[in-house]
């Protein structure tokens, strides 16, 4: 008896851990079950990423400080120098949005021509990607806006090059993407030369996206630019996502192996656009219809 | 007695807040997948000295923070965190004799069922990271538990004896 109560009055035990322990670990459990399942938990995850929305700014804070401060002490002779290639660049630029003006013109016509549906130009926005890590086993971004702004799960990520991923999760204030190299990351693309339709999966590599789903014979050669061919609904299609890089052909084998480059610098961007795709206010609208 | 004062929740909600901070800073791409896992290793830390105050609970809070903030899983860094806290608080009076060498490798031996745990639960929900994702961090936090461990101990001492 003494032996127990001398046990039970021990500093160093604490009680009901193991019972804690275990209780806690079937909470787990069931919040990776309903996490997994369906985004149940939207509601728990956007509060407590708001709690920790301060401590992301201030983790981005030495990074924007630095981009701040390089800017003021960016010398005359530099500012000059990019001023001039700015300039040079809207001068490129310019000629071929005038041209773009009367192709989209031209397009609209055939189009009606055709009695196809028009084309609804997208909404872009400029995001800036805050300079803080997320998940360790992704490869993903977090952004500086969130569900308040208007930002959406699936919502494509691109920048002034191509896709760089979509929209994973949204918090009030901030939103995790995910790049098209995450090897979890499928999207679907057409080869611009020729309208020939596949899939590029990320490989977990910056610079590759692999295409395992080409026959042989398809008509696919290195330099074939790939942009997305909006079948997903997710993304908007004709924006350019990788270019091909090497196609090998092993006789024996169903598929080719092709292999493509993301045209966007995946992990160099510092600013994004989030596009507001046209399709989904129309899916939005039909819906609302429906509800009608 | 006052060694055995209880110490007043804000230290180790600072080192929690930091340990967050550090596992969110961004580092180049090379380097990134050799982050040693601040939390986790704070969590061994608090479990180890003040496992009254700090045990099961406190470490699976912070790991669903962890979840939010790296945009995992919702529970499964709280899973891994209070697995390996929950066998801290298990052996603390005999981890806290071990000498610094052996202490060091318990540690590995916890960062390594942590990241174990993750491995298995990324594997269930579909997730494939490069291997070097997880054996990283053990390595590097294994490395970092020393220097670590005597900051974090003068720290805790300091709070204590009420300087």
């Amino acid at each position: 008896m003494a032996a127990t109560r001398s046990y039970n009055s021990n500093p160093a035990r604490i009680p009901a851990l193991g019972a804690r322990a275990f209780a806690l670990l079937l909470l787990s459990l069931l919040l990776m079950f309903l996490d997994h399942r369906d985004n149940h938990l939207d509601t728990v995850r956007n509060a407590i990423s708001a709690a920790i929305y301060p401590i992301r700014v201030l983790v981005d804070a030495p990074s924007r400080l630095l981009a701040k401060a390089g800017e003021i002490i960016e010398s005359r002779d530099e500012l000059q120098r990019e001023n001039d290639r700015l300039t040079d660049e809207i001068l490129l630029t310019a000629p071929r949005l005038q041209q773009l003006s009367a192709l989209r013109a031209e397009n609209a016509r055939l189009r009606g021509l055709l009695d196809a549906r028009q084309r609804v130009p997208d909404e872009v926005r400029v995001v800036e990607i805050m300079a803080v890590d997320a998940n360790p086993f992704r490869h993903s971004i977090v952004l500086d806006l969130g569900s308040n702004d208007g930002v959406y799960d699936g919502q494509a990520v691109i920048d002034a090059d191509g896709i760089i991923g979509q929209v994973m999760q949204t918090g009030p204030m901030t939103a995790d993407a995910i790049l098209i190299s995450d090897p979890g990351h499928a999207l679907l693309v057409e080869v611009n030369r020729n309208g020939l339709r596949t899939v590029a999966y990320g490989t977990g590599e910056f610079g590759r996206l692999d295409l395992p789903g080409l026959p042989n014979n398809a008509d696919i050669r290195a330099g074939d630019l790939l942009v997305t061919s909006g079948l997903g609904g997710t993304f908007p299609s004709g924006y350019p996502v990788a270019v091909v890089n090497t196609v090998t052909r092993i006789p024996q084998e169903a598929f080719a192996d092709v292999t493509a480059t993301p045209s966007a610098a995946l992990d160099q961007v510092r600013e994004v656009m989030l596009i507001w795709s046209s399709r989904r206010e129309d899916e939005i609208a039909a819906k609302a219809d429906d509800d009608e | 007695m006052s060694k055995f004062r209880a110490v007043s929740n804000l230290p180790v909600l600072v080192t929690i807040v930091v340990a967050l901070m550090l596992t969110m800073m961004p580092l180049p791409d090379s380097i990134a997948a050799f982050r040693p896992d601040w939390v986790a290793l704070i969590m061994i830390f608090w479990a180890l000295n003040i496992p009254r105050s700090y045990s099961v609970g406190a470490a699976w809070i912070a790991g669903v923070f962890v979840d939010v903030t790296q945009g995992t899983l919702l529970g499964q860094y709280a899973l891994a965190l209070c697995a390996i806290t929950y066998i801290t608080v298990k052996f603390h009076l005999l981890m806290r004799v071990f000498p610094l060498l052996q202490l060091t490798a318990t540690v590995f031996a916890l960062l390594a069922l942590y990241q174990f745990l993750l491995f298995w639960i990324n594997g269930v929900a579909g997730v494939n990271a490069p291997a070097v994702s997880y054996w990283g961090p053990v390595l590097t936090g294994a490395l970092i538990w020393p220097p670590l461990y005597s900051f974090m101990s003068r720290m805790l001492y300091r709070v204590q004896s009420g300087n």
